[in-house]
């Protein structure tokens, strides 16, 4: 298990409201995000991201660690093969705050395996990128193409 | 963002990030050829472009890369048009260069 940490941070010009709903609301991060958040937030229940595919394939597994509305959102994130092995998640935070009349939003992961940090260092800025296109011009990018 | 980018200095500090990302200013000044304020200057308008973000570890102040604005310029500018021509483009003067070397 190597130790690695990735800070990613976008700003985006949009209300707080706007980026929360975009990362807990399913039809909202599909669009963007070609996936979405299964769970219900509540600290401890398991959270699955699910591809907005035919078969609905899950892509991370983990539990919910910290919810609060229009400001955090933090769970562990694992490989679905590792799902019961919690030594093997990494760890993700989502942050979001005002920045005079932007929305700054940070992703910090960390505890990462060294395979799991290549996935990630490819799929984060993707999906910022895509995200703030998003909420800024109402068009998402594709953010696997 | 351009403007960050333009400093070879900065390019470095950048690149020192990408091979080991989290960094305080100590180890990013160890073995650097520039004055510790220099580079705090450097860290701070590169902090500014968004191309790196910080977090404070207890006392420690941590420098990452943060690559999602120059994310943003390659899904505005490249991909879109060009990515195949430039990635065959860039193997053809990689190959060339390194023959010449």
């Amino acid at each position: 298990m190597s130790n690695g940490k990735f800070v990613y941070v976008t700003y985006i010009a949009t209300t707080l409201h706007k980026v929360w709903d975009a990362l807990i609301k399913g039809e909202l991060t599909r669009q963007y995000w070609n996936h979405e958040n299964v769970t219900d937030w509540t600290p401890g229940v398991k959270w699955a991201l699910v591809a907005d595919d035919d078969k609905r394939t899950v892509r991370h597994v983990g539990k919910v660690l910290e919810c609060v509305p229009h400001k955090r959102l933090a769970m562990t994130w694992g490989d679905p093969a590792d799902a019961a092995d919690e030594s093997k998640h990494s760890r993700v935070a989502i942050d979001i705050e005002t920045v005079g009349k932007m929305v700054r939003l940070t992703v910090t992961h960390e505890d990462l395996s060294v395979d799991m940090q290549r996935r990630i260092t490819n799929g984060w800025p993707r999906v910022l990128a895509s995200l703030k296109s998003f909420l800024e011009t109402g068009i998402p990018l594709e953010p696997w193409a | 963002m351009f403007k960050a980018l333009a400093d070879p200095s900065r390019r470095e500090l950048i690149d020192r990030l990408h091979a080991k990302n989290g960094q305080t200013l100590s180890e990013l000044c160890a073995g650097l050829d520039m004055a510790r304020q220099s580079v705090t200057q450097h860290l701070g308008l590169l902090e500014e472009a968004n191309l790196i973000s910080v977090q404070w570890q207890g006392r420690e102040k941590l420098h990452y890369f943060n690559p999602v604005p120059i994310h943003e310029i390659y899904e505005r500018w490249i991909r879109k048009f060009e990515r195949q021509r430039l990635d065959a483009l860039h193997d053809f003067k990689t190959k060339l260069e390194g023959k010449l070397r």
